[in-house]
């Protein structure tokens, strides 16, 4: 291996360093969500208390303190992750508290162990998270008992389990809803020595957790889902590949999956049905959003940049290791579970008609309970508002950065594959809020988690970002406008993969959803230069050492 | 064992094609010009530069990373792809630092090029004004970040055909850089001024010493026919 291809690997996700950083690594949260919250006051605290800027070491080299892109704690934010573990619900009167445990820790016990264990995260104030199911439906109202749906399966032939899967038309619950029982079935009949399935719980979308809410309450449902699929395609692996955002969850999924194992839910000869021999382990990725994209998380599963594949081949032809592979999201998994419980009539009696079933929504941001709600496909964005206390609203987020920009007059609009189609994040900002700072955040979001493999969107988001720079400096003009959104759909055209597809969304739907917003901030002069004359000029002045004359004056 | 050989439609043309050719080098072989950056046809395709991007079936595909199938329908020259191929050259203009007039590749440049062929005059979004660094630490080559365009050209070649590593990517995103594989720079590295890697650049990042300007300028590779004419006219030929 050679030196040029570890920085390559390294470089990639924010995680990993090349250079020696703070012994404790304090990470703030930062999305719209966060700071709506304080999240620029918390990091303020920490950087007085420790002497530091945002993305510095302390001297001492005790403390790295920066900015980490949405950490899947929408619903309890500002939140960080220290040294891997999760704290929520910050003030700026905790941060003498963590910084005198940390301190402690340092003296007393050494550098923590990675993942964090529960152990170690109890002697940190405010490392509590919080369960964020709020409202049950059918999919998740208890009792669950464990493997009820993976003993269904095994009861049925491979075939069957996949046809029950397809007749019940589950679709992906990741956003994309690709059917799954399609899936499923392309990757049993592809040739290969072996068969993956993968789940893919690389939650990075803002605005979303109830991936991070499954796994933390309904691990055996998801376990029981990955199993079936395993079942289903003739697979004997089965990755769970979790964000390192996540990897406090490691040591009690670790826990579930030993249970799994001693009661033969896992191993060879599953719950007796002989040649069914199945097992699961849990890879943590390092900080790149990218890696949600199916054929970036098969990269990064096999250790190296997350950056995606071109199709075809396709994963259920070519995936993890060049062999047959499945990916499916947390959701859909346990969605999987339920079905062979229940039954496929109990599962198409929710829903509409092209989008089965319910959906688990993460609600955050301006409202009154933010959380998990389950509820069938088909719910409107005004009723969903009423249900979370957001009624007020002057602007929803839904599907996250990626997604749509929904304004009020939408509201009648309905959560479906086939109307506003999303994978859960559902950000909702009330009238004291800035539309466009909002869409200018992501916009930002996009430019630090492009991979930078294609051009039109490792150099497009940067330039959507500074057309944006410019209108909410109010010096845009109505031609920036539309050369801006011109720009924005050649990215969409052009770019490699769902990230650059998506990456313009923020500003192109608020373009269209909000333009008297636009307007609103427009110059009333027929041109303006992107850079000022003053900031032209600066480097001159400072080596000729005075400003130039005014002609004004 | 002969491939099997089917036929597909571009622009309202049948062109024929093998099993296991790729879009663009099935429309190479038939004399219909893709504009390509990245793509080079002694090497892997990895679709770094999009500008061979297609509309193949309906939906945008890069045409040397989509294997050629039967049947396939597929717009190249169109006003609307001509436009966002466009686009995506000035931002690789913009990106970098490329001033023509002078750059030591230009009539040579396959960037520069292609900016004519697709008809760019300058380029309408902001420049980037990067910072970056020349490597000149090796004996017979100098590599000048500037003009990089991430086109992975040399990092393909270095490893599928020099069988080396010497190139390699560093960080992600707009900081995305070309990487040598030494911390010293690529005097430190097994490379050599007769590798592949030393061949591909299309533009002037990877230049060979004391061999420049022995063609002048005005009598250089684009500066007599546009790029992609060798292609053309195995077409216009087979016309005749």
């Amino acid at each position: 291996m050679h030196p040029v291809e570890v920085i390559e690997m390294v470089s990639f996700y924010a995680f990993f360093d090349q250079t020696p950083r703070g012994r404790n690594r304090i990470r703030l949260s930062k999305t719209p969500i966060s700071m709506m919250n304080g999240a620029r006051e918390v990091a303020e605290a920490f950087g007085q208390s420790l002497g530091i800027a945002m993305g510095e070491t302390s001297l001492d080299g005790m403390f790295t303190l920066e900015w980490t892109n949405d950490i899947g704690m929408a619903d309890q934010e500002p939140a960080a992750l220290v040294n891997g573990m999760i704290l929520t619900s910050l003030t700026p009167l905790d941060v003498p508290g963590i910084i005198a445990a940390l301190r402690h820790e340092e003296d007393g016990l050494g550098l923590s162990s990675y993942p964090p264990t529960a152990a170690q995260a109890l002697k940190l104030p405010k490392s509590n998270v919080r369960p964020s199911l709020i409202q049950a439906g059918p999919l998740l109202t208890r009792p669950v008992v464990r493997a009820r749906g993976l003993k269904a399966a095994l009861a049925m032939t491979p075939e069957k389990v996949i046809e029950e899967i397809t007749s019940s038309k589950l679709r992906g619950r990741g956003g994309a809803g690709f059917p799954t029982g399609m899936k499923w079935r392309l990757t049993r009949k592809s040739a290969g020595k072996e068969h993956y399935i993968l789940c893919n719980a690389d939650e990075g979308e803002p605005g979303t957790f109830k991936d991070r809410m499954l796994l933390a309450e309904f691990p055996d449902l998801v376990f029981d889902g990955l199993t079936i699929a395993g079942y289903a395609l003739g697979s004997q692996h089965g990755i769970l590949y979790l964000r390192g955002e996540y990897a406090y969850l490691w040591e009690t999924l670790q826990e579930t999956l030993r249970t799994r194992r001693s009661l033969g839910l896992l191993g060879a000869n599953i719950c007796g049905r002989q040649g069914f021999d199945f097992d699961i382990r849990i890879q943590l990725g390092a900080g790149a959003y990218i890696c949600g994209e199916e054929s970036s998380l098969i990269e990064s599963l096999e250790g190296k940049r997350g950056s995606p594949r071109d199709r075809p081949p396709f994963p259920t032809e070519r995936g993890y290791l060049q062999q047959p592979t499945a990916i499916d999201n947390v959701e859909t998994l346990i969605c999987a579970a339920r079905i062979l419980e229940k039954g496929v009539a109990w599962f198409t009696s929710y829903g509409t008609k092209e989008s089965a079933g319910t959906k688990l929504i993460s609600v955050s941001g301006d409202c009154a309970r933010p959380g998990v709600y389950e509820v069938p496909f088909g719910v409107t964005v005004s009723e969903l508002l009423d249900l979370v206390g957001g009624a007020d609203a002057i602007y929803v987020q839904v599907s996250g950065p990626s997604g749509h920009s929904v304004a009020p007059k939408d509201f009648g609009r309905s959560i479906a594959y086939e109307d506003l189609s999303t994978g859960g994040s559902t950000m909702v900002f009330g009238p004291q809020r800035d539309v466009l700072d909002v869409a200018m955040q992501f916009a930002e979001f996009f430019v630090e988690e492009s991979c930078g493999w294609c051009t039109p969107c490792r150099v497009g988001t940067t330039l959507l970002k500074q057309g944006m720079e410019k209108v909410l400096a109010g010096r845009a003009t109505l031609s920036d406008l539309s050369e801006m959104e011109a720009l924005g759909q050649t990215v969409v055209r052009m770019s490699r993969c769902g990230l650059g597809q998506s990456a313009p969304n923020p500003i192109l739907t608020t373009m269209r959803n909000f333009p008297e917003l636009y307007e609103a901030r427009l110059a009333a002069v027929p041109f303006t230069p992107l850079v000022t004359l003053h900031d032209a000029l600066r480097e001159a002045v400072a080596v000729q050492g005075r400003e130039p004359l005014s002609e004004e004056t | 064992m002969v491939a099997a050989s089917f036929k597909f439609n571009i622009d309202g043309i049948e062109v024929e094609a093998t099993e296991g050719q790729s879009v663009i080098e099935a429309c190479d072989e038939a004399g219909i010009y893709i504009p390509r950056l990245c793509h080079h046809p002694e090497l892997p395709p990895s679709g770094n530069c999009r500008v061979c991007t297609c509309k193949i079936n309906g939906r945008h595909s890069a045409a040397c990373v989509t294997p050629a199938a039967h049947g396939m329908v597929i717009e190249n020259d169109t006003p609307q792809l001509t436009s966002d191929r466009r686009a995506v050259i000035e931002m690789l203009f913009v990106e970098g630092n490329h001033p023509c007039p002078y750059c030591v590749a230009s009539g040579d440049c396959e960037l520069q090029a292609l900016g004519y062929r697709l008809g760019m005059v300058a380029p309408t979004q902001p420049y980037q004004w990067p910072e970056r660094k020349i490597d000149a630490t090796h004996p017979d080559i100098y590599l000048d970040h500037d003009r990089c365009i991430l086109c992975s050209r040399c990092i393909r070649a270095s490893r599928m055909e020099d069988g080396k590593t010497v190139f390699g990517f560093e960080g992600r995103g707009i900081a995305m850089r070309l990487n040598v594989d030494a911390q010293g720079g690529l005097g430190e590295t097994q490379m050599a001024a007769i590798d592949k890697a030393a061949s591909v650049c299309p533009v002037a990042c990877i230049v060979i010493k004391r061999h420049n300007y022995q063609v002048p300028n005005g009598s250089r590779r684009f500066d007599k026919t546009p790029i992609g004419s060798d292609i053309e006219a195995k077409r216009t030929r087979r016309q005749s």
